[in-house]
Formats: structure tokens, C-alpha cells, sequence
């Protein structure tokens, strides 16, 4: 056992730190250090750096593009990428649609498909959720009737996150009710600029445009969009939120956050000293401090068993459970660190505009972010499910 | 990064595992407890020929060159079975004291009569207003002549009992907190002007109240130099918080695997307790708190074998945690058995009473999470 980082690693390390602070887009990083909402435009330039450098797939198998990392490497590349505070990158595309056409599609779909989502020339959305179906994914009624060559889809998609920005959409349509629920499942490619695709904006309680319903009102889709066999779409539903699951802690950005706080409690104003003073405080912040520490080490730990076996499994619930408490509990605390400033409400284009903000300056986005994570429990499969997951599939109940 | 054991030290495990499925059954380990000794010393000389209590020395003091991440996979196979017998006392605290600070002669007197099972010794730093701060001392020892002469009274000294020798924190200058003046005398069980209480604590292991008055003992059973144990006597604890650490990521294993198993066959309301969801989710939970709890025992482990400059505030974090740990798997475990639970016949209990001792040995998780936040 070595836990260490070796002297390869460290370079790796620098080269990493180098690369963000000559490449890092100036614009976008006087966005992200002033909470000022980011445009579709700036996610596509800051992942294009990272596709431009070849260090945006960095997952993919080689032959596709990706970086053939070490684990360590990766823990490395993303714990950098957090630190310079860069955006998270969007992961329907490269981290949920690019692994299931790798995997499950043909050539010719793997030819189409992958170089846009690996160059950025394409945003995905997920098309999973549906209005009558929460955490019960296969309950889903969007159905896909195969017309020749085509099939035409109707249904509704809910939650879909940023799907205003979207080009493409991967679905899961019915193609068959006769059977059980999980089967007659296909997962379906779809073009959003289609006649009959409709997008709405669901306003968050935090204010923010973030999700939407997609309507799909006899759709046509040719059927060469299909990926697997008809009925295989629950199957590879599964694999894919595994997948989702496994970023979902988001422990990097974390660990960064945690130091931001701990450097506003040093300089936040409390009586006649400043909010570090304050042991009740201060204790919460470091308990929650040691949390991470565990949540980095067990997720390192599964990302090192799985490189010995292939997907994760439902170790991946495991992960998306501690962080997202994490999540969930630090954004809390900064709410506690303000005290009343986490009160006074801006709207995005408030946010946007040079308007003088309202008490200290990271007040604005402190309270949005705590109501706007609350769904990080109930996303992904919520955590009641994600344990049931875990009863079923580790401790076998 | 590699989180995986080398192949001796999956042998150390498979080694230790095979003794308890073999040797140390629950029944076993009850009649051990209840014995005289309340350990079997015939097991302890046995694990000196396995070589379990010399593995975490240097090949010069005779051991086996173990580290701290050698010392992490005996102690948590241990507490799968819920070993009694005095490893922490013996081996981590009063040998490793032995062998960092110990002149030749007393490593050459001692060493190979604690590695081979044949001697006991016990470390006697607490006292009863000291709690977990290892530079609270007041028993003291003052020059005279070529002797030492020790006044004080020290507290709950684990392995008290079975002791031959204890080597006793003492102070020989400054004032009851200061790091600077704590010494360590070796001083043998029998000499005059020491007198000890010995008691079974909750938890079957052996503890005694040590009172010293007007103990003589000679100048050369100082070890190391006088008034400057205290950075040693802290690292020394540091691997025995570890070590206990280990102990206890263990006997949470061990607590999970017996809770899924019974509840996977004892029937309610014309059911297993297993298919009821309310007790799933407990025990997700529980079993979730154990892996977490085991990746700060590996990070920490790790990084007290790399010497890391945080290996201290790694160990007060692992400790904070286990004490959290502790309570939630072993109260869980308790309610999940029910009635059992709370029976001296099933083993759960016994595992849940040494749980809750682990919580306090060496700083509970208030005093891990003060010591974290100032380190």
C-alpha cells in the first residue's frame, strides 16, 4: 500500500497547473470567481480547450480519444481543474451518451457520433425522467413506434438539464408494452432541432433556468439512431447511470470549496473578531472537513478496484450518497456563515450586470446554491433508492 | 497510488483469520475472559512464534520491520475475533517506547522477552485528572543518589494485571502541563512502595490502579534521555490510536456481517427482518459508515508509514471518526438483534461493549476533532 505521489506524478501535477494557468479562458474565469452565470458559449470554450489539448475525454479508451490516465493522474487532473475553480464540465456528452456508443454502438454509430461530443461540436442532453416517473425510471411511457425506417416518438421528458443549449438528446422511448416494465425499453438518439421537439424552461426555487420539460410530439427519427438492440435500453440505462453516479460526488470541487470557506471565516466580520472565532463554527466546518477526507479515500479507493474490473457497480450508489450529503451539508454551512446576508435574492441578470452586490460578495449565489442543491438527493436516482440499490445488489437483501 | 496489501501481509491476515476460525471461537474467548489471567498466555507465546509480536520493529531490535501499515492488518483482523490478549499494552506502547528511546542494554534485557510472549509489560501514563493529554503529569521522580524515587498514582493501566514491568510516565521538572520534564522509568511490578488495584473492565480486558510510593528504582531504568519523552510518548500514541483504530474498523465489520446475518433469518410479522425496508436502509447505512471509516484508517495508516508531516491530524481525524462510527454501527447492531442484543449469550454484545471502550482509549472524538483543529 502507497498512497504517496510519485515523482512522475508530481510532474504530471505541474504540467496540469501550467497548462490551466496559461489556457484557462480569462473571461470565463472572471465569471466563475464572481458567481456570474455562465452562457452555453462559455462552456463550449472552456471544454474546447480541454478537447483542443486532448484532456476532455479523459476517460474514453485511447482508440476513441481519451488520455489513458492512471487513476492517479486522473484524481490529480480533476482536483487541479476544481482548484483553479473552472466549470464543471456538462456530462451528458462526454461522460454518459460517449461511454454508451462506445460500448453498445456500431461502427458506424461510434464514427458519427463520438469526435463531436469528444471536440465539443455537440451538446447532449439526457432524456430519461419523465413526468409520471421519478426515481421509478422504468415506469417511462415516451413511446417509439417503428414506421419503416423510422420511428416516431411521442412522449415527455422532464428535468432535462440544459436542454435550452442542447443539440441532441438521447432518450429512452417504449417500444414495447407487452412485457414487464424494464423491458420494451430502447435507448433512441434524437435531433433537437426535429420537427415536433419542444423545449420549456422549469424555474427552479433557487431562480435559475436550469431544467426543462422536452416535448416530443410525433417525432421522427431514423431508425439508424437506435443504439443496441430494441428492449436493450434498460440495460443500458443501468450502465449508464452508473457511470453517473461515480462524478457525482463532485469531491473536488468540495475540497475546494471547503478551503474557500475556511478563508471567508477567517475574514468574515463576527462582533469584534471574525467568524472563525466562533468554535461552534468552526467545529461543524472541520467535522465536515474529515467527512471529505473519508469520501475522497473511499472513492479513490473504488476508482482503484474498479480499474481492476472493468464498470463500476453499485459501489457507484455508495459514492453518490456520501457526496451528495457532502454536497448538501456544506452548502448549508455557508448559508450559517452569512447569517442574515444570505437573505437579499438577485436574479441572474442581476448576478450578470455590474450592479453593486448586497453585503460580502460571495453573498449572492450562497443561498441560491443551498436551494438549488437540494435536488443533488433526488437526482440520479434519489438516495432512498440509491440504498436500495446497495441493500439489494451488495448486501444482497 | 495503490490501496492493495502486499502478499505478506495478506498472509499476516489470512494467517490471523485462520487462528480465530480455528482456535478462538466466541465460546473460546469467553472462558479465556473469565479466566484468571482473562487471556491465554499460551496464545500469546503462540503468536510470538508467528511472529506477530515482533513484526512492527526494526531488524535491529530484532523485529521483523513492519510498519504502520503492518501493524493496521494485525490489529484488524484482531478485532474480527475480538482478541483479548494484550497486543496494544505489550507490543505497540511499551515496545515501540523500548525501542526508540531504550539504551542497548535494556532493548537487549527486554525486547526478546516481548517478543517472544515471555515477558508483560504495560505503559502507566494516565491519571485520573489527565483524561487523553499525555503531558498531564503529576506522579513524580526525583534524583537520589543513583536511584530514582517515584510518588504518584496512575489510572485504568491496561494490561495492569498480567504486568511483570510498567514503564511509568513521570515528571522530573516543570509543572503538571508542561511538555518539558516527563520521563519514563522502567519499573518492576514487584518493588517496594507499588501497589495495585486490578479490575476486569466492561469490555474483558484486564486494567489496575497503580499507586507508587516512595518507589526506588535504578538510574539506568530511565529510558531515553530525562525530561524529553513527551515527543516520543506522542508518537508512540499516535500508532496505538491507529492500532486501536484498526482494531475497531474490524470488530464494525464484524458487527455488520452478524446484524445482516441474523436479520436474514429471524422472522416478524411472517417475515425475515430483512425484507423490511426501514432495517435495509439502516443497515446501507451502517454498512457504508464502515468503508468510509476504513478509507481514513488506510490514509492514515499510509501516511504515518510515509512519515508525513500531517500523519498526526490523519490519526485525529481517523479517531474523531471511529468514536462517530462506533456509536452508529454499534447501537444499530444492538436495536437490529432486538431483545438478543442486549444478552451476555450473543456475541454482538461483547463486540458492541469492546466498541464502545475503543471510543475513549486514546481521545474520544471531542477531544480528536480540538486536537484535528489545532494541528
Amino acid at each position: 500500500m502507497n498512497l504517496s505521489f510519485s515523482p512522475e506524478d508530481l510532474k504530471f501535477q505541474e504540467e496540469v497547473r501550467t497548462f490551466l494557468e496559461k489556457n484557462y479562458p480569462a473571461d470565463v474565469k472572471r465569471k466563475m470567481d464572481n458567481g456570474i452565470p455562465l452562457e452555453r458559449e462559455d462552456h463550449l470554450k472552456w471544454q474546447k480547450v480541454l478537447s483542443k489539448k486532448g484532456w476532455f475525454a479523459i476517460n474514453w479508451p485511447e482508440e476513441h480519444g481519451g488520455t489513458g490516465w492512471s487513476i492517479t493522474q486522473k484524481h490529480i487532473f480533476q482536483n487541479e481543474l476544481a482548484a483553479f475553480n473552472t466549470p464543471n464540465i456538462v456530462p451528458f456528452g462526454v461522460s454518459m451518451c460517449g461511454p454508451v456508443i462506445y460500448t453498445f454502438g456500431t461502427e458506424e454509430q461510434k464514427e458519427r457520433f463520438l469526435p463531436a461530443i469528444r471536440d465539443n461540436d455537440v451538446w447532449w442532453c439526457q432524456g430519461y425522467s419523465e413526468p409520471g416517473s421519478g426515481s421509478d425510471l422504468a415506469s417511462l411511457k415516451t413511446k417509439a413506434e417503428k414506421k419503416g425506417d423510422k420511428y416516431i416518438v411521442n412522449g415527455t421528458k422532464t428535468w432535462t438539464t440544459m436542454a435550452q443549449h442542447a443539440d441532441w438528446i438521447f432518450c429512452l422511448v417504449r417500444t414495447d408494452s407487452s412485457g414487464i416494465k424494464q423491458e420494451g425499453i430502447s435507448f433512441l438518439l434524437i435531433d433537437m432541432k426535429s420537427p415536433g421537439v419542444e423545449v420549456k424552461p422549469i424555474i427552479t426555487i433557487d431562480g435559475s433556468h436550469e431544467v426543462n420539460m422536452v416535448y416530443l410530439d410525433n417525432v421522427e427519427v431514423p431508425a439508424e439512431n437506435l443504439i443496441g438492440e430494441e428492449g436493450a435500453g434498460w440495460s443500458i440505462a443501468k450502465f449508464l447511470l452508473a457511470h453517473e453516479r461515480t462524478g457525482i460526488g463532485g469531491i473536488p470541487h468540495l475540497k475546494r470549496e471547503i478551503k474557500r470557506l475556511r478563508e471567508i471565516a477567517d475574514e468574515l466580520p463576527l462582533n469584534d473578531g471574525f467568524l472563525k472565532d466562533d468554535n461552534l463554527f468552526m467545529d461543524k466546518l472541520n467535522k465536515l472537513e474529515i467527512d471529505l477526507l473519508s469520501a475522497e479515500f473511499t472513492e479513490l479507493r473504488t476508482l482503484a478496484a474498479m480499474s481492476a474490473g472493468g464498470h463500476p457497480g453499485p459501489e457507484s450508489s455508495i459514492l453518490k450518497i456520501g457526496g451528495t450529503d457532502l454536497q448538501q451539508a456544506l452548502s448549508e454551512l455557508f448559508v450559517e456563515a452569512l447569517g442574515y446576508y444570505a437573505h437579499p435574492f438577485m436574479s441572474e441578470s442581476d448576478l450578470a450586470s455590474n450592479e453593486k452586490r448586497i453585503g460580502p460578495d460571495f453573498a449572492a449565489t450562497v443561498m441560491p446554491h443551498y436551494l438549488n442543491f437540494r435536488k443533488v438527493s433526488i437526482y440520479g436516482g434519489s438516495n432512498e433508492v440509491q440504498r436500495n440499490v446497495i441493500a439489494k445488489a451488495v448486501l444482497g437483501l | 497510488m495503490d490501496f492493495a496489501l502486499s502478499e505478506e501481509q495478506k498472509q499476516v491476515q489470512e494467517l490471523i483469520t485462520q487462528f480465530i476460525a480455528k482456535d478462538y471461537p466466541f465460546d473460546v474467548r469467553e472462558k479465556l475472559v473469565k479466566s484468571e489471567d482473562g487471556f491465554s498466555k499460551e496464545y500469546w507465546k503462540t503468536f510470538g512464534e508467528f511472529g506477530l509480536l515482533a513484526m512492527p520493529f526494526p531488524e535491529g531490535d530484532g523485529g521483523f520491520n513492519g510498519g504502520p501499515v503492518d501493524l493496521m492488518v494485525i490489529l484488524e483482523a484482531f478485532g474480527t475475533g475480538l482478541i483479548v490478549e494484550p497486543y496494544i499494552p505489550n507490543i505497540v506502547l511499551a515496545g515501540n517506547l523500548i525501542s526508540k528511546l531504550g539504551s542497548d542494554d535494556q532493548k537487549k534485557e527486554i525486547l526478546p522477552k516481548l517478543f517472544s510472549g515471555e515477558l508483560q509489560m504495560s505503559f502507566a501514563f494516565t491519571e485520573p485528572q489527565s483524561r487523553f493529554d499525555v503531558n498531564d503529569v503529576t506522579t513524580s521522580a526525583k534524583l537520589e543518589g543513583d536511584n530514582y524515587i517515584i510518588d504518584g498514582y496512575k489510572a485504568v493501566v491496561m494490561n495492569g494485571p498480567a504486568s511483570d514491568k510498567f514503564i511509568v510516565s513521570c515528571r522530573t521538572s516543570g509543572s503538571q502541563l508542561d511538555e518539558d520534564g516527563i520521563s519514563l522509568l522502567i519499573v518492576d511490578k514487584d518493588s517496594k512502595g507499588l501497589s495495585s488495584r486490578d479490575y476486569s473492565n466492561v469490555d474483558g480486558s484486564k486494567a489496575s490502579e497503580v499507586t507508587l510510593e516512595n518507589v526506588s528504582v535504578p538510574k539506568s531504568n530511565l529510558i531515553g534521555e530525562e525530561g524529553k519523552a513527551f515527543k516520543t510518548i506522542s508518537q508512540v500514541i499516535d500508532l496505538a490510536t491507529l492500532a486501536i483504530s484498526a482494531e475497531a474498523v474490524g470488530i464494525m465489520q464484524k458487527m455488520n456481517e452478524l446484524t445482516l446475518e441474523y436479520t436474514k433469518t429471524r422472522e416478524q410479522f411472517g417475515q425475515t427482518l430483512s425484507k423490511f425496508q426501514a432495517l435495509q436502509h439502516r443497515m446501507v447505512d451502517t454498512f457504508m459508515v464502515h468503508e468510509q471509516t476504513k478509507s481514513l484508517l488506510l490514509m492514515a495508516a499510509a501516511k504515518m508509514n510515509d512519515n508525513a508531516p500531517d500523519s498526526s491530524k490523519a490519526v485525529s481525524a481517523l479517531k474523531f471518526q471511529i468514536g462517530s462510527a462506533a456509536k452508529l454501527i454499534g447501537e444499530e447492531s444492538i436495536q437490529l438483534h432486538g431483545g438478543m442484543g442486549v444478552t451476555e449469550e450473543m456475541s454482538i454484545g461483547h463486540y458492541f461493549k469492546r466498541l464502545t471502550t475503543i471510543r475513549t482509549i486514546f481521545g474520544n472524538s471531542d477531544y480528536h476533532l480540538k486536537r484535528y483543529s489545532s494541528l
